[in-house]
C-alpha cells in the first residue's frame, strides 16, 4: 500500500460515495450534535437552577445525576438509551435515531448544567449584593444582572461542548444511525477500503471541529472586548 | 439632624464559622446624621454596616428601620432596601449596562418611576457628578473614581432615606479619592443621613457629626470628631489613632 495508491483510492471512493459522506454523514452528524446541544442546554439550564436551589433534596438529585452521567461511559449510556427509551415510550414507536438522540441529550445536559452553573457562579458576588442593595428581588437580580453577564461565560463553553459532541456522536454509529462514522462503516463494507474511508471521515471530522472551534474562539474574543 | 431615630440596632451579634465578629452592637442613627465608623480591619465595621440592610443576616439582636424591626421572618427586606442606598468598596457597577442604564434600572424595575421620569432623573444626577457626557458609555471606559461616583448616583436614584458607604475610597488610586469624597460631602451637606465606614480620618473629622470607633466586634468609643479623634478616652482607641494619625 503506497501513498499514491491511497490517494487514488480516496479519489475513487469520493467520486462514487461523496454523497454518503458529505450529504448523509455530515448532515446526520451535525443534526445529531445540534439537537444534543440545543436540548442539552435547555435541560442543563433547568438542572443548573435546581443545583442552586435552596432545597437540599433537589441539589442532591442533580448532583447524583451529574456524577452518574460523568462517571459512566457514553457508549454504555447510548446502549441503555437504545434499549430503554423504546420500552418507556412504546406508543411513539420511537426510532433508533431518536433513542440515541435522547441518550446524547441526557449525557450532554449533565455536562452543560455544570457549564451553566459555573458560568453563573463566576459572576462576582458584588454584582448580586449591589442589585439586592437597590431592592431588587432574587429573581430580578438573576434575570437583569447575573444572567446577562453569565451568558458571556456560558456561550463560548457551549460552543466548545458542540465541538465535543460532534466527535462523540461517532459512538452513535454503533447503532447505525447514519452519522459520519456510519458512512465509514457503509463505504468500508462495500469497497473493503477501510483505511482510505477512515482517512476521509477523519478529515471531515477535523474540518468540522476545526472550523467550529475557530468560530467559537473568534466569538469568545468578541465577547471579551465588550467587557 | 433631628431627634427622629432612623435606624437602630439592639444587641446585634454576628459570627462567621464560630468567630464572633459582632458582640452585641447598639446604635441609634438619627435622621440627617452623618456617622463615620473607624477602626482596625477585622473589627466588624463592614459586617455591622452590611447588617443594617441585611446583606448579612444578624445571628441575634434587632435591626429597626423607621420603627419597624426588619430582621424577622415575613419581612419584605427588598422594600426596606429600596430606602437604604449602599455603596461598596469595589463599586460593583453593572458592566453590561450603560452608565445611564445603571442609574435607571432599579427605579424603573421597581416601579418607582416611569422610564421617562427615571431617565430625566438619571441625566440630572449624572450632570451633578460630572458624568453626563459618559451616559451612553459602558463602565469599562470609566476610571475608578468615575465608577464609584456612578455607584453613588445609582443608589441615589432610588431616593433612599439613608446612604451606607462601605470603605468607598479604599480601592481607589490616591488621585481619585478626592472626587469621590466631594460627592459624599455634598450629600451630607444636603442633609442625607449617612453611615460611612472609612479609613480617611481627615474626611471623617470634616463631615461627620459622630465618629464610632469599632474594634473586636464592639463600639469601643464614640463621640464628636473633636472628642474622639483629639481626646480619646479608651486605651484601645488611643493605640489605634496613634498608628493612623
Amino acid at each position: 500500500m503506497t501513498f499514491s495508491t491511497v490517494i487514488q483510492n480516496i479519489i475513487k471512493i469520493m467520486s462514487k460515495y461523496w454523497d454518503v459522506f458529505l450529504i448523509k454523514g455530515v448532515s446526520v452528524t451535525m443534526a445529531l450534535a445540534a439537537i444534543t446541544v440545543f436540548f442539552g442546554a435547555i435541560i442543563g439550564a433547568l438542572l443548573a437552577i435546581m443545583k442552586m436551589s435552596p432545597l437540599g433534596i433537589l441539589r442532591a438529585i442533580v448532583t447524583a445525576f451529574v456524577e452518574v452521567i460523568r462517571g459512566t461511559p457514553l457508549l454504555l449510556q447510548l446502549y441503555i438509551g437504545y434499549f430503554i427509551v423504546p420500552l418507556m415510550v412504546p406508543a411513539l414507536e420511537i426510532g433508533t435515531f431518536a433513542s440515541i438522540a435522547v441518550a446524547l441529550v441526557i449525557n450532554s445536559a449533565a455536562y452543560v448544567s455544570e457549564v451553566i452553573r459555573s458560568g453563573i457562579q463566576a459572576v462576582d458576588i458584588g454584582q448580586t449584593e449591589a442589585a439586592r442593595s437597590l431592592g431588587l428581588s432574587k429573581g430580578q437580580t438573576m434575570t437583569k444582572v447575573i444572567l446577562p453577564q453569565a451568558v458571556k461565560n456560558i456561550l463560548p463553553a457551549l460552543g466548545n461542548e458542540f465541538v465535543t459532541i460532534i466527535k462523540e456522536t461517532s459512538l452513535a454509529s454503533t447503532f447505525f444511525v447514519g452519522d459520519l462514522m456510519t458512512s465509514y462503516l457503509t463505504v468500508k463494507g462495500q469497497t473493503y477500503l477501510a483505511f482510505e474511508s477512515l482517512i476521509i471521515v477523519g478529515v471531515l471530522y477535523f474540518v468540522l471541529t476545526f472550523v467550529l472551534s475557530k468560530l467559537v474562539g473568534a466569538y469568545e474574543r468578541r465577547l471579551k472586548q465588550s467587557d | 439632624m433631628t431627634d427622629t431615630v432612623l435606624i437602630e440596632t439592639r444587641k446585634l451579634t454576628k459570627s462567621f464559622g464560630g468567630l464572633l465578629v459582632l458582640k452585641g452592637v447598639d446604635l441609634q442613627v438619627h435622621q440627617g446624621e452623618a456617622i463615620a465608623v473607624i477602626g482596625p480591619s477585622g473589627g466588624g465595621k463592614s459586617t455591622f454596616l452590611r447588617c443594617l440592610n441585611l446583606l448579612e443576616t444578624p445571628d441575634g439582636g434587632d435591626v429597626i428601620f423607621e420603627g419597624q424591626k426588619i430582621n424577622q421572618k415575613g419581612t419584605d427586606v427588598d422594600l426596606y432596601r429600596q430606602k437604604m442606598g449602599m455603596v461598596f468598596q469595589h463599586f460593583n457597577v453593572f458592566p453590561h449596562m450603560t452608565v445611564q442604564e445603571n442609574v435607571t434600572l432599579a427605579p424603573v424595575l421597581l416601579k418607582k418611576k416611569t422610564p421617562a421620569e427615571a431617565q430625566a432623573q438619571a441625566l440630572n444626577l449624572l450632570d451633578r457628578i460630572g458624568l453626563l457626557d459618559k451616559k451612553d458609555e459602558y463602565p469599562r471606559k470609566l476610571s475608578g473614581g468615575q465608577k464609584q461616583r456612578l455607584a453613588i448616583v445609582r443608589a441615589l436614584a432610588m431616593e433612599p432615606d439613608v446612604m451606607l458607604f462601605d470603605e468607598p475610597t479604599s480601592a481607589l488610586d490616591p488621585e481619585m479619592v478626592g472626587e469621590v469624597l466631594s460627592v459624599i460631602r455634598a450629600l451630607v451637606k444636603g442633609g442625607m443621613t449617612t453611615v460611612i465606614v472609612t479609613h480617611e480620618m481627615g474626611f471623617a473629622r470634616e463631615v461627620s457629626d459622630r465618629i464610632l470607633f469599632m474594634a473586636d466586634g464592639v463600639i469601643v468609643e464614640q463621640g464628636t470628631p473633636a472628642e474622639l479623634l483629639d481626646h480619646p478616652r479608651q486605651q484601645r482607641t488611643q493605640d489605634f489613632l496613634s498608628k493612623v494619625l
